[in-house]
This record gives C-alpha cells, structure tokens and sequence, in this order.
C-alpha cells in the first residue's frame, strides 16, 4: 500500500530530509560528552580486574598502593559489603520448563571471594589523577587461586563441568520453552521432508565509538547524587542503581546522559562503575570519574550474540512449512546483565514465524553462565540471531528440495490479507507485504540480470554469488502488561512532556535518548508537523532525569514507536486545551474550533488564531476561561504500545569470492524495508546503512575469540575486525510502507532493520558464490581464511580457535 | 605510560651519545609502534630520544644508481616523492598502503625498518630489492640487517640514518591485509635490479625473508607463471586466528603472482 505524505514535508515536517540538527556540533568538535565534562575538585579513578578467567581470590592488600603518591582511596568487596550495597540487578526473570525460575546468582559491584571472567573487576582506585590511580592499580597485590575456566557453550554444559555459581550448578541460568511440542512433533510426522540445520551466532563485541564513562558526584547540602554516564537510558540506570545498589530514593539521585558517542546496546545496561563512581563521590565528598579505555572496553562491556542452535524444518511435498523445531544454547556470560535473560527468549525465540506461514513451532532455549565477559542486547538484540537462522534454514531447504530460493519464500509468506496474524509463537503481527519488499528489491538489484554478472566474473576468475533474505522483526518495545507476563521487571511506556512556551516556540521533553539517531532532528520534525511551527521553534530535550518526568531510553527501535507516540499523545492534549481557549477568543463553541497548519480556525468562517496567540494567551490570561481552565500551555503523556511494532523486508547481497585468497567482497546490496511511515528519509537511510554495515560486518570479518583458559584473544582492534569503508559497497537502501496499525504514527521503527536483515542475504550469497564446491553452509564469520580452506579442502587448515 | 625523560637532539651525533650513556632510553620516529605501547604500559623507557629535529635525518636523493632514503622520511613522504615514482613506482605504491592517513603521515621508513614487525611493509622491499641500510656508523645491507622477530642487526645505541635502494628495472608489490588489524597477513615485493631479482616476503613467518625457488623461477623466465607453481613450505611460517601456516604459504605464492603482474 501507498502512503500519501503529508503536507508539511516542504517546511520540514514528516517526510521531509532535514539536515540533521545535532551534526553542526557533532562535526565541528562541540559535542558535549561525559568525558568532556570537568567538575570543580574531581578525583580519577582506575579499575583493577582479574586477569583470570575464573579463580579464588585468597587475599587483596592495598597497603603499598594506599601509600602510593596521589592515592585517595581503595575499594574492594569488603568495603562495598561493609556499606550494604547491593549487586548489579537484572532486570528481566525468566521462568524456565515447569514453572522454574531462573537462576540469578548475585553480580557484586566488586568481586566478591571469585572472579568470573577476565576483566571481572576487583578493586576501584580513587587517585588526584589518572596516571596515580593506575599507577597505584599494578600495588594492589591480589592472591588468586586458579580455577578451571568455562570460555565457551560447550565447555560449560560439558559433563562434570565446574560450576562458576553455587546458585547455578550446572552452569543453566534457565530452561525454557515457547510453542507447541505436541502440534510440532505431529507436523514432523507427516512431513514429506525433514531438513536439519546447525549453526552458531558468533560472538560480537559493540564497540560504540566513544567508550564508556561515568562521573558521579555528591552534594553533602542537598544529599543529591548526580551520575554523568554514557547512557542509553538515565531513567533505567536511575532505578536499577539507585534503588537496588545504593539504596538511594530517585529524588536524590539524579541520572545525566549527555551527548553520548553510538551504543547499540552496549549502554543499556547499568554497570559496576556507574554505582562506584556515585558512591565514591559521596564518601569522598569529591566528584569521581571513569573513563574507559578501549582495550579495557572490550573486557568491561556486554558483548552480544553467542548461540549455538539446531533447527528441524518439516516441509509437505510442495515445499510448505509444516513445523520448526529449534534448540538454542545461550551465553550468558559471567553474570545477567539487564536485560540478557530476555534477548535469547522473547526477543529472539518469539520471532521463530519469521514472515511464513509456519503452523507449528517449537523452541527451546537454554542459558548458559560462562566465564565471558556479559552478553546482552547488541544492535537486534535476538533478532538477528533469529532471522539469520531462519534465512539460511530456508535456503538450506530450498536447496534440500530443489526448489528455486524465492519461490519456497513466496510459497510461505503470511500474505497481506491474512493481517493481523498471529503466530505460533505469541506475536500478533498487525502489517506487512512481504511479497512487495521482495519485489522492489529484486527489481532494484536486478535479479534477473545476477546470472550474467557471475558469469562476467568467472572470467576474471571470481565467484560471484547472491543471497537473499526476507525477514521481519519485533521492535518498538513494547507493551507493558505483556512484558510483565514474560518477566520484564519494568514497563516500557515511553514519556513525553511538552511545553508550549509564551511565544509558541515548544520544548520537548522525552524519555527516550539520541546517541547517534538524530532525535533532534525527527522528534522536532514530527512536532513542527503537528503543530503547525517552524522546526526551528522546536527544541528537544534528552538525558536528565532532573529535567524529564520519566522515561524507559532508547533500545529495541523504539523511540519514534513509543517516544514518538508519547509526542503525538501529549500534542493532542496541547490542541485540545488550545481548542478550548481559542474557543473563548472566538466566542464559538470548542466542537467548532479546527486546528490544521497551526491555526485553530472556527470551521466554516475566515475567523482564525495562530498557534502563537494561542500560546500567548494561555500565559497571559487577561481574556481566558479562567474560571474552567488553568493558565499555561505544557502537557505531559505517558504512551503505553498496544503491541510490538513489525518492520520487514527484503534485502538482497552479491559478494565476488577471490577463489586464491578467500577474500569475500560484498559488490552490491539492495535492501527494500517497511519501517512504517518515514519520518526523515534521510536519516532512516543512515540508521539502515549503519545497521547493514554492521551486520556485513558480522557476516564477514567480527568474531570474539577466547581461548581454553577463557583469555580473550580478540581484545584489541588488532585482532578483532570492524567494518571499514572498504568493507561495505554502495548500498541501494529502499523503502516500501505499511503503516504500523496500532500507534498513532504509524511508524514501526528502523534502527536494527539493517543489522538483523542483512546478515544472512550476505551468507546466502557467500553460500551461493561456492555452488561449484557443493558447500551446504558457511558459520559467520566468512573470513579468507575460512573461505580458503573450504575451496582447498582443507578444513583441517582451520587452526582450534578459529573455528 | 609510565613517566619518562624527552630529549629532543639536533644532530645524529647527539642522539647517539644520548643512547649510549643510557640503555634503556629509547629513539622514537614517528612512534607509530612505540607510543601505543607505551600507552599500553608495555615498555618503560627511561627517556625517549625523539629524532623528529634532525635534519640530517631527512629528506630523498639520488646517488649513482640508487635511491637514497633518509631515515625520517614519512611513509606518505615515500608514496608521493617524484624522484621515488620516478626511478622506483612500487616502493612509493607500497608506502600508499601502509597503514592509514595518519599513519602515513607520522610513521617513517627508518623507524619501521628498525622496528622490524614481521607484518611491516618495508623490510620484504628492502630484502627484494637489495638496499642497504645506513646507520650512525656503518653500512648493513638488508640480508644481514633482518634477524628475527622485532630484531635487527643494530646496536642498541645504533640509528638507521638512510636506506639506499639500487634502482630496478622493474618492481612491483601485491598483499592481503589481516583483516582486523591491516597490517600485510602475506605481501611479497619482486624486484629485477642490478643485483639479480629479488623475492621478498613480509607477515607470513616470524621475520621477513627472501623466497630463493621464486628468485630463481623469476631469473629464468620473469613471468606471473614462473612463480605460479612455486610452492611455499608452511614450516615455520606464522599461525594465528587470522592466517594458519598453510593459508599464509599459499598467499605467498598468490601475493607473488600478483607482485609479478603489478610489476609488469
């Protein structure tokens, strides 16, 4: 279906592509990060942690390094204990097979008798600079007793394997099932074929490109903490950190998230350093900083991914999905980070429909601790997983069949009139044509013409292949009563207040954070279309619990969904009291009072009253209807989402295979997505190219390697690979609309299309580039050396942790 | 990093002196190498001895029938010279891709050389094509200067002046780059000069080396085809996450092919 914009798009309103109007300070150095922020008298801090995967700690002695120049305190468990704080909380239980609840063990702010991963932390070394604290960190002399490490799936669901958690003996977090067993066992009895599928989900590591920091600070007049962090969500970290580890009330505790430099999840979480940090300053009375270096990033951060799954598809002689059965082994990581619990299960698991017509479904998932760093939500957080299993399971069958790769698609899609649609799996899906975005994008990417192509490039000796993906996700998180069911221990309602000030400029107030989305620019666009205002007029406010009422951050592509619906709810209530006041100044009745183009106009007549008289009055309330209304013109709505919100589409990668290096290039890519209506095309096509290179990137080069004693071999840019320019093409990014039935927008959400669509089209086509070497499937990473030594036979040419 | 003495000499005779009344002062170039590793507390120098004020140091010349480098010459210095396009293209196209923009632009020949990364672009240049380097005290020609990993034939009070390259009748370089780091995985230079032809191997074993079978299939017949069947033995070539020994000896005779053509 076709969407007629609306008419505000030449003055910068929904749908035009206004310039984004953070980047003149992003670009021109003037960012305010937490880093870049001094206070009066601060101290620095340095964080000391284990260089063990997993071990006793014996004995920690600060004494020589309390001495050291410039050291101005050393914290360990003891004193973290001896205060009464708590652990780092999670914030998603989920309940297993059986009714059992998941193992939680506790996650100290500091280490507490073990260490669990490398990079665990273990002592907080508060200095007058930098240097001293890290000087003072290589005095602290910790006795560790080596313990066996657990740094993969299988070495800690091994037989007899040592447990990391006395909480968690064997190693499960969880055990858990969605679906129907009994329907599934049934569609795989009377299946025409069963086509069995094993693949791992490899192991990211985020790397935003500012790391992270915090600042904490300590008013002893008031008794407000303050907490400067790199955060995705300051209200979260509010209640996560205030109530559950320091114990302090949200009115004494204020949470800033300033400009903050990309997070794709990684800056959900609340973590260690955040509560040190705040804690420190208010027994110090001095400001505390953190700031974390790269390398120590990739120990201290959430990494993402990490399944290993085993999937059963039944299909009837025709090629139609009869069943899924699916088998998941999560990582967990050392400890549950906030909302790890719920990627491998609600927000991955329930998506196993995909956008097919699948009657039966069963998955199962198992969580795992490991002694890893933390695995939580990356960019699709679940998503990709999901749609990268299922994308090549349905190649796989295609093959399996020999049917042709579209058409088993085509053969499965929920077609546009089957709306809502309910899966197997728990999700409703209100909109979609699925059918449509494959169209577009393989006329975009000339399909038809692809078989040329590979034969031009056999003649330059390279194997060009094509790979395509129809996916769909779940995102705009998400309703509140549902996720409560499912064992969210928060609501994810989304917040808006707007003020209308004097003069009828406005200010937005929202819940939700831009690091890198460009709020700033579409949040003001969709208020300047609303109330009829120059989007200059049009000031958004993020990222101080002090300055907005409440709000849930930034995550899961909800912002515009929920933020963004929260704008809408609020305006209406602005136009309604405006109504009423332009009303009294008309002297007409409220029902006749039209707002369009920011005038409300007595309908029928040439009577009418800009926004900005309209604003005016209700400040300056000498001819107002003082008696029923009260002055001032601010309106606050918290919006709760009827459902997920469902983006789909269809993308489409052609790599070339350099058959005497392994070298895959990726030469074209064609995405087609429905996000729902577009705010900005400009900036969708940004959030679209950047979650696609970051899914190329997992296809092709990012890996996280540990090794046997749980060391992290790829823990420098040295060894773990990020897309570079040179790694992605020009990409063709299209869009194709339906409108998101069930908020006000219509909008579904584009921040993790690209990151979740586009990693399997990319195997697909390294898949199919290798048709001559009868190759069934490749794991991600498709590095060269991978490549190569599946072209040369030679899997034994794989060295152990490469594989 | 750790704290540490800056001294920052005017001449190559001041440099030395500094080193040699201190061992374990370091000299410092462009510090492409040195500074994170200082910033990674990985080395602790007592003090640096930054070269960057020696105008000796510096700048490109023609001697006879060589090149002559000077020690601080910048990697960009080296892809954009008109004397080095002119007389030796495929040591300026090979300084092109060494690292990036701002590597380039701090990180020099001398200070790679002495470094001796078994991944560096340079040393498989200078072995390919015979130069000799030039110190505060004597002339080491590049098969006795290359010893093994991070180790070269220099005094540790001992500072690359220059590098003297014999014009080739042709040259030509080809590398895979290491996928995360970018740094040559495998890269091999082919030199046909004065001295004979030239196969030089770089990221592929511990140091870089001279590939003696493809120096002779190249003597014999200079031809993409005569290294084309020249195999690379994987025995003591480097293996990690990235590159197994194997993968590495056949990109050996791949980069070689491709250095051939790139060559002319």
């Amino acid at each position: 279906m076709n969407v007629t914009l609306p008419s505000a798009v030449s003055s910068g309103g929904i749908g035009a592509r206004v310039r984004r109007k953070e980047d003149l300070r992003f670009l021109s150095g003037r960012g305010q990060y937490t880093d870049d922020l001094v206070r009066p008298n601060q101290l620095h801090s340095w964080i000391l942690r284990s260089p063990h995967a997993h071990a006793r700690i014996n004995s920690i002695d600060t004494a020589a390094a309390m001495a050291m120049p410039g050291v101005v305190a050393i914290y360990t468990a003891r004193d973290i204990e001896a205060a009464g704080l708590g652990g780092v909380p999670c914030g998603w239980q989920v309940t297993g097979k059986g009714g059992k609840v998941m193992a939680e063990p506790a996650h100290p702010v500091l280490a507490s008798g073990k260490v669990r991963h490398v990079g665990d932390p273990v002592a907080f070394i508060v200095a007058e600079t930098r240097a001293q604290a890290r000087d003072a960190a290589e005095a602290v002399e910790v006795g560790y007793t080596s313990l066996p490490a657990l740094p993969d799936l299988r070495a800690a669901t091994a037989p007899g394997a040592p447990s990391l958690h006395d909480e968690a003996p064997d190693n499960i977090c969880f055990d858990w099932e969605i679906g129907d067993k009994a329907a599934t066992d049934a569609a795989f009895a009377r299946a025409h074929k069963v086509v069995r599928f094993e693949t791992t989900n490899n192991r990211l590591v985020p790397n935003a490109m500012e790391p992270r920091a915090a600042i904490g600070d300590y008013d002893p007049n008031s008794g407000e903490h303050t907490l400067f962090t790199t955060s995705q969500n300051p209200h979260v970290i509010r209640l996560l950190m205030g109530a559950f580890v320091l114990k302090v009330p949200e009115h004494k505790l204020r949470v800033v998230a300033p400009d903050v430099g990309g997070g794709f999840g990684s800056k959900i979480y609340h973590y260690a350093e955040e509560a040190l940090v705040t804690w420190a300053a208010a027994q110090l009375k001095r400001p505390v900083r953190w700031t974390c270096e790269r390398s120590e990033s990739f120990l201290s951060d959430a990494h993402g991914r990490d399944h290993v799954t085993t999937a059963e598809l039944a299909l009837d002689s025709d090629g139609r999905f009869l069943g899924l059965r699916v088998e998941t082994l999560a990582n967990m990581g050392a400890y549950l980070s906030t909302f790890a619990p719920a990627v491998p299960t609600y927000l991955s698991a329930t998506l196993l429909a995909g956008v097919y017509t699948t009657p039966a479904i069963h998955g199962q998932v198992k969580a795992v601790f490991t002694s890893t760093v933390p695995v939580d939500a990356y960019r699709g957080a679940g998503r990709p997983e999901t749609t990268y299993l299922l994308e090549r399971l349905v190649d796989v069958a295609a093959r399996e069949m020999g049917m042709d790769r579209l058409e088993i698609r085509r053969r499965n899609f929920i077609q546009p009139d089957q709306f809502p649609y309910q899966t197997p799996v728990a999700l409703q899906y209100d909109s979609g044509d699925y059918e449509a975005t494959l169209r577009q994008a393989l006329e975009a990417a000339d399909y038809a013409g692809f078989e040329a192509r590979r034969a031009e490039a056999k003649g330059r000796g390279m194997l060009r292949g094509i790979g395509v993906s129809t996916y769909l996700e779940a995102c705009g998180i998400a309703p509140s009563k549902l996720v409560g069911q499912l064992g969210a221990r928060a609501g994810l309602y989304e917040v808006a207040n707007i003020r209308v000030h004097p003069t009828g400029s406005v200010t937005v107030f929202t819940g939700t954070h831009s690091h890198g989305q460009g709020h700033e620019t579409s949040f003001a666009q969709l208020v300047a279309e609303q109330l009829g205002v120059p989007i200059d007029m049009v000031e958004i406010v993020h990222g101080d619990t002090g300055k907005i009422p409440f709000g849930m951050g930034t995550y899961g592509s909800r912002s515009l969904a929920v933020g963004g619906s929260a704008m809408v709810r609020a305006m209406d209530k602005i136009i309604a009291k405006g109504k009423k006041i332009a009303a009294h100044l008309m002297e007409a009745s409220v029902e006749d009072i039209e707002f369009a183009d920011g005038r409300f106009r007595v309908a029928g007549t040439d009577r009418s009253k800009a926004f900005a008289e309209i604003s005016m009055a209700a400040y300056v309330p000498h001819d107002y209807p003082i008696e029923e209304l009260e002055p001032g013109l601010e309106e606050t709505a918290f919006y709760d989402p009827k459902n997920f919100t469902y983006p789909g589409g269809c993308h489409i990668c052609e790599v070339e295979i350099d058959p005497e290096t392994g070298g895959v290039e990726v030469v074209k890519f064609t995405a087609c997505d429905d996000v729902g209506r577009v705010i900005n095309p400009m900036i969708v096509e940004g959030q679209i190219q950047g979650g696609v290179a970051q899914g190329i990137g997992q296809a092709l080069i990012e890996n996280t390697v540990y090794d046997g004693e749980g060391q992290l071999l790829t823990a420098s840019f040295n060894d773990y690979a990020m897309p570079r320019a040179a790694t992605v093409p020009d990409f063709t990014v299209l869009t194709s609309t339906t409108l998101c039935t069930h908020n006000p927008l219509g909008v579904k959400g584009c921040g993790e299309v690209g990151a979740i669509g586009s990693p399997p089209a990319v195997m697909n086509a390294v898949v199919d580039a290798l048709r001559d070497y009868g190759v069934r499937h490749v794991e991600m990473p498709a590095t060269p050396l991978k490549i190569w030594s599946i072209i040369h036979g030679g899997g034994d040419a794989l060295p152990q942790a490469a594989e | 990093m750790y704290d540490f003495q800056y001294h920052k000499p005017a001449t190559i005779a001041d440099a030395v002196k500094l080193l040699a009344a201190d061992p374990e002062a370091r000299p410092v170039s462009g510090g492409m190498t040195l500074l994170p590793a200082l910033k990674h507390r990985l080395n602790k120098p007592t003090s640096l001895i930054d070269l960057s004020g020696i105008a000796e140091l510096r700048g490109v010349r023609r001697e006879g029938d060589a090149i002559v480098i000077g020690g601080m010459t910048t990697h960009y210095e080296v892809a954009t010279h008109p004397q080095i396009l002119a007389a030796i293209p495929a040591l300026a196209r090979m300084a092109a891709t060494i690292g990036d923009t701002q590597v380039r632009n701090r990180g020099t020949i001398g200070g790679s050389l002495a470094n001796n990364d078994p991944a560096a672009d340079y040393p498989a240049a200078a072995l390919a094509l015979r130069a000799t380097i030039i110190t505060d005290r004597r002339r080491i020609p590049a098969d006795e200067f290359f010893l093994g990993m991070f180790t070269t034939a220099l005094e540790a009070d001992e500072l690359v002046t220059g590098i003297s390259f014999p014009i080739p009748e042709k040259a030509g370089y080809a590398k895979l780059r290491n996928p995360a780091s970018r740094y040559s995985m495998t890269g091999v230079f082919v030199a046909k000069g004065p001295h004979g032809v030239g196969v030089g191997v770089n990221g592929a074993g511990p140091c870089a080396f001279r590939q003696a079978e493809m120096e002779a299939a190249l003597s014999a017949n200079w031809s993409v085809d005569a290294v084309a069947n020249v195999k690379q033995s994987p025995d003591d070539l480097n293996s990690d996450i990235h590159g197994s020994a194997a993968y590495r000896a056949n990109l050996v005779t791949v980069m070689a092919k491709r250095a051939v053509a790139d060559a002319g």
